[in-house]
């Protein structure tokens, strides 16, 4: 049974430092929170064959892949004991050197969150139906495949 | 029976369109699979996976008259 209640967690374009820096102000009246832990994604300019990625535009099958987000949100909440969690994802055009992914998970004490941490960020890349093109400084791409 | 399709990422490259309605005749997701290998030869070329109303499924799945997507390799975050 699907559930109708779910949360968008795509963002157009990149996630900026002030979003981020907002969220974690928002958490301080959360305060029986005794460890916060973040991981950003954030695009890369590799160079494939002398050419190098100047960005990556994203597209998702959004319906799914927000019911994936959910999916994962729920399996992390059984398994870990967090307080809150919040993940957000770009689509469109992110620039190299920009984020792309902000996942957030905290708790009273340090150690689960950097289990539960990882777990959301390896559910995500193996999961979630999200697409990414890169784009060469000449306007050539190709497409990107989670490893 | 008319199936909705989904294309994404590379695919849409192939297929030049996002979305389409199609006549399937059989009833498995295999089915499927040939009826748009036949209109889009190229899509032999690519890898990816099928969901049918938004969960991946196999070959064998038995087509329910939900929306199917073609979904190339992911690469969030």
């Amino acid at each position: 049974m699907k559930s109708k209640n779910i949360k968008n967690v795509f963002k157009e374009g990149p996630i900026s430092s002030e979003f981020i820096g907002n969220s974690i102000y928002k958490h301080q009246s959360k305060t029986s929170i005794g460890a916060h832990n973040i991981f950003l994604g954030q695009v890369r300019a590799d160079v494939v064959n002398g050419k190098t990625v100047s960005a990556i535009e994203y597209t998702a099958y959004q319906d799914m892949a927000n019911q994936k987000f959910h999916d994962i949100r729920e399996a992390t909440f059984n398994k870990f004991q967090l307080t809150c969690m919040h993940i957000y994802h770009s689509l469109g055009t992110v620039k190299a050197g920009e984020i792309c992914l902000f996942v957030f998970v905290s708790a009273p004490h340090r150690k689960v969150v950097f289990k539960a941490l990882e777990y959301v960020v390896e559910e995500i890349k193996a999961h979630v139906p999200v697409f990414g093109k890169e784009i060469f400084e000449d306007q050539s791409h190709q497409w990107k495949v989670n490893n | 029976m008319q199936i909705t399709i989904k294309y994404f990422g590379q695919i849409v490259e192939v297929t030049h369109k996002t979305e389409e309605t199609l006549e399937v005749s059989g009833n498995q997701i295999a089915d499927v699979l040939n009826t748009l290998q036949t209109k889009y030869i190229k899509l032999k070329d690519l890898g990816f996976q099928i969901a049918q109303n938004q969960e991946l499924v196999s070959l064998n799945t038995k087509i329910s008259g939900a929306e199917i997507a073609l979904l190339p390799p992911f690469a969030g975050g």
